[in-house]
């Protein structure tokens, strides 16, 4: 069978990163045939500032060299514009009289700048600043000539005036508005930006119109630029900088419906659902992008439609602002001039060169503008984009994030002030400018790229806040930022709430079907989606499901800790960290007889065997005679507790007793990650219950619980849920509260993330207000922890048994042979 | 045509012993201990147990399509050439197997240490 045939119109980064994603999804379903006006392969658009003013070469900036295009069999024609399409015969022509027919449509026409229609605009030296071409006429010119107007003080008209003032031009800047940029910045901080590039040496004039551009004496060449105001200015350099229209003439003339872009929908499909167009031409529900985040959005969904998945949607981004001006740190997101029904925090600092504006609207972020310190830029888009509430961090939002939590190593929480040799991702030893390089060189745009090629924030992910900034600061705009909507993995689009929501939904009880019903792209997955699988249908349907050991990572599936040299640690488990003469006699007796060469005293009050081997685990387990402790798993680990009234002359409650009842009922207790529980028995708080998962305080009168507390990757404080009277009442709240993170949380989301990402106002709904609700989250945890099984003792426990067995170097014994 | 062994080939494991999509351990290489993988289309591979990153347990990692994700920090090595996936570069030795019907062999000469 033939295949089928797409035509791209449009070589640039809209079009060529929807034909990556679809030769990622689908390499072979199409013939490809790509038509570039321009006469190079694709570039990154958004680097030519950084080209003009001297950082980067044209080489540099080029995203897919030539040989890209041969590698995936797309036949290209550079330097040929298409000048008609024929939808009847779907056919394109270009203006060389080329034919070629097509199946499948893609316009990716990007958009053409808008030229002033005042007397002189078409004179030599008045150029646009959109191409490689304008770009390279820019620095000849200014090799020879001295003056240069720029019209137009928005984000290109700024980048153009600072690169052509670094290649040794006197520029002045002509805008229109009152400020300068008027659509991203408000006049308090356009202020502080204007000071700071005068002071390099760029000239203004504001609220001010362009009459005319009048020639030289030759009448060769543009000299002069006539203001309104009678005034005039030297310039042999005019560029025209006053907006950009999305590029549609050729999509009207073939009769496709437009209104300030190509009018497309959900799945970019224009009227003619053959005819897709993706990128600055496209009007997707009113809006035509201008930045290149939004397009990456597009292509993906695009791709995903031409490879007949069928299941994405676009349904529109958020997006930010940064110039690209180095040593000029600005930021701006949403409705940052305010309004009716807002409410605006400002800290302004005029000579320190600081502004920060946020805007909230309803208990949420609605709109930030940031001068001179944007460090939490990415912060606030987040909060912003997420929708969060904001209510319980308004007192400290404008202190940004590293006032909420750690972010970062060595305290570094600014990417802008850190040195190229300061190191970034502490787990793999990245420094920022080995990341700033990959992002340059290979053309990264998102956090998953960054990852995939340096490895930086993909271990513990603490710096993850760090990386997005750098990312941010290198590519300013046009960074395209972790999408709200995260897939699972790289084996499918759905997310872990899609998933969740399927598994429940429709009964789903094995892996397979899951994959199946989800159109998985991998046959049985990868080390990401495996676990996180069996995770989610043996929470949700326990005892029905079945867990599926080789689904599970190494310390689970061992039910131990392996080590650095392959031998494992293994942890008894000691409720409440009360143990005994007896106890404490076996493993002395284990670490006697199997050589154990560490024993330690954990965090969580219990004793760690290093250095086991393999093969000996079950013996040591027998040996033991303890129950495990799940010191491994994705699941309950250790309730701390202090010595309290027992014992203690100001324990006001019986902590131990408390924290062995907490153990005894999460015994086996599988999670999205791991829980650790502490209690004290007064509110000295010995036990430390502050950085727990669940912290319960004895107080005189009864118990205080906090949840989502975290000591690891993010010191994080337990926030308070609630007080309770009694013991049953501790048991039934906590349980409760675990329950409603095993149903909602994702895997590999501790509890401290899983809160941030709902609000500790829906946990306190469910588990706290809602009485019902809570007895049935109890209830539920019952019966999932009902027989649960000790894996070091119970026949019941899925253990595959095999593992702990080496085979000999030796032919099979020929009883056993089949 | 029938393969007959010689005695350069061992008859280890049957292919029944390999967990799907798992791994068996053999012990007593004189060039260390070898993984024998099994996926889930029951091909059989074999690697030295040693992961090039620093030298973690393959067979104790999680098998996937043809790929093993090493235990101790998630390299991904490709069980049919040992490779590492991309970014990272490495490679774990990759062993000679065959199977015959069930029964999976292992090249003596390679685990001495002698080329094949």
């Amino acid at each position: 069978m033939a295949k089928m045939r797409l035509v791209v119109i449009g070589n640039g980064m809209a079009g060529i990163r929807t034909l990556e994603e679809l030769c990622k999804l689908a390499p072979d379903l199409y013939d490809i045939t790509v038509f570039g006006a321009e006469p190079y392969p694709n570039y990154n658009r958004i680097l030519l500032s950084p080209v003009l003013a001297g950082e980067q070469t044209v080489d540099e900036i080029i995203l897919n060299p030539l040989q890209w295009y041969q590698e995936h069999h797309i036949t290209l024609h550079l330097g040929v514009a298409v000048t008609r399409i024929d939808r009847v015969r779907r056919v394109v022509i270009a203006e060389n009289g080329l034919q070629t027919p097509y199946d499948r449509l893609l316009i990716a026409t990007g958009s053409t700048p808008f030229i002033l229609p005042i007397p002189g605009h078409t004179l030599p030296g008045v150029i646009s600043y959109r191409d490689i071409r304008d770009t390279e006429q820019m620095i000849d010119a200014a090799k020879r000539y001295t003056h240069a107007v720029v019209i137009g003080g928005g984000l290109l008209g700024l980048e153009a005036a600072n690169g052509l003032k670094l290649r040794g031009m006197q520029v002045t800047v002509v805008h229109l508005a009152g400020w300068l940029l008027e659509r991203q910045l408000d006049p308090v901080a356009a202020g502080l930006l204007q000071q700071s590039l005068e002071s390099r040496g760029l000239h203004f004039r504001l609220s001010c119109q362009t009459r005319a551009l009048l020639p030289n004496e030759r009448q060769d060449r543009v000299a002069q630029v006539l203001l309104d105001d009678d005034t005039s200015l030297d310039a042999e350099l005019v560029v025209m900088a006053a907006g950009i229209r999305p590029n549609t003439a050729l999509a009207e003339s073939a009769g496709l419906a437009c209104q300030r872009g190509i009018l497309v929908s959900d799945t970019l499909q224009s009227y003619d659902p053959r005819i897709y167009a993706v990128g600055e031409c496209a009007n997707h529900r009113g809006v035509a992008y201008g930045l290149v985040a939004p397009l990456f959005e597009q292509a993906k969904v695009c791709a995903n439609h031409l490879a007949r998945m069928g299941i994405g949607r676009y349904t529109g981004s958020v997006t930010s602002t940064k110039l690209k001006v180095t040593g000029i740190d600005l930021f701006s997101a949403g409705s940052f001039m305010g309004g009716e029904g807002t409410d605006e925090i400002t800290l302004s600092d005029p000579s320190g060169g600081v502004y920060k504006k946020l805007v909230i609207k309803d208990d949420q972020l609605v709109g930030a503008c940031l001068y001179g310190d944007t460090a939490d830029g990415t912060w606030y888009f987040k909060l912003l984009r997420e929708g969060r509430s904001v209510g319980a961090l308004r007192d400290t939002l404008m202190f940004g994030e590293s006032n909420v939590g750690d972010v970062g190593h060595e305290g570094h929480d600014k990417a802008m002030r850190m040195a190229d040799s300061d190191e970034v991702c502490g787990c793999n030893g990245i420094s920022k400018g080995q990341i700033v390089q990959a992002i340059t060189e290979q053309g990264l745009f998102t956090l998953e790229e960054v990852r995939k090629c340096t490895k930086a924030s993909g271990s513990c992910g603490s710096c993850t806040g760090l990386v997005e900034q750098i990312l941010m600061n290198t590519l300013g705009s046009d960074y395209s930022e972790t999408p709200a909507k995260k897939a699972l993995c790289g084996c499918t689009d759905h997310t872990h709430e899609e998933v969740r929501q399927m598994i429940r939904k429709h009964h789903l009880l094995s892996q397979h079907d899951v994959r199946q019903f989800m159109e998985w792209r991998t046959p049985n997955g990868c080390a990401s989606c495996r676990p996180a699988l069996n995770y989610y249908l043996t929470s949700t349907w326990p005892h029905e499901a079945k867990d599926d050991p080789q689904s599970r990572l190494i310390n689970e599936r061992a039910h131990a800790n392996i080590q650095k040299n392959g031998t494992y640690s293994v942890v008894p488990r000691m409720w409440g960290g009360i143990t005994n003469p007896a106890e404490l006699r076996r493993i002395a007796d284990v670490a006697e007889k199997f050589h154990v060469p560490t024993l330690k005293i954990t965090g969580g009050q219990r004793i760690d065997l290093l250095g086991i081997n393999k093969q000996d685990l079950p013996a040591v387990w027998k040996a033991l005679d303890m129950p495990s402790g799940h010191a491994y798993g994705k699941s309950l680990r250790t309730v701390k507790t202090c010595v309290g009234s027992e014992h203690c002359r100001f324990g006001t409650q019986s902590s131990m007793r408390m924290g062995v009842a907490l153990e005894q009922l999460l015994f086996g207790m599988y999670s999205p990650h791991k829980v650790k529980l502490a209690v004290s028995g007064c509110p000295r708080n010995c036990a430390e219950a502050g950085i727990k998962d669940v912290g319960v305080i004895g107080v005189d009168s009864g118990w205080e619980i906090y949840v989502a507390g975290n000591g690891g990757i993010k010191t994080e404080v337990a926030q308070f849920l609630c007080k309770v009277k009694t013991d049953q009442e501790v048991k039934e709240y906590t349980g409760a509260f675990l329950q409603l993170y095993r149903e909602e949380g994702w895997y590999l989301e501790r509890t401290v993330h899983y809160v941030d990402r709902v609000g500790v106002e829906h946990v306190r709904a469910r588990v706290v207000a809602d009485e019902a609700g809570r007895a049935a989250l109890f209830q539920r945890l019952l019966y999932a922890l009902k027989d649960a099984p000790d894996p070091w003792k119970d026949e019941t426990a899925v253990v595959d048994w095999r593992q702990f067995e080496s085979v000999p170097l030796e032919p099979r014994p020929l009883e056993e042979q089949s | 045509m029938t393969w007959i062994p010689s005695t350069d080939w061992i008859h280890v494991l049957n292919l029944e012993d390999v967990p799907v999509l798992g791994a068996r351990v053999v012990e007593g290489a004189a060039i260390g201990l070898v993984a024998v993988f099994r996926t889930e289309d029951d091909q059989v591979f074999a690697l030295r147990d040693h992961c090039p990153h620093r030298g973690g347990p393959l067979s104790q990692g999680l098998v996937f399509g043809h790929r093993v994700s090493c235990p101790l920090h998630g390299w991904q090595i490709d069980l049919e050439s040992g490779k590492a996936q991309a970014p990272d570069v490495g490679c774990a030795q990759k062993l000679s197997l065959r199977r015959e019907g069930n029964q999976i062999f292992l090249y003596k000469p390679q685990l001495d240490g002698n080329p094949p």
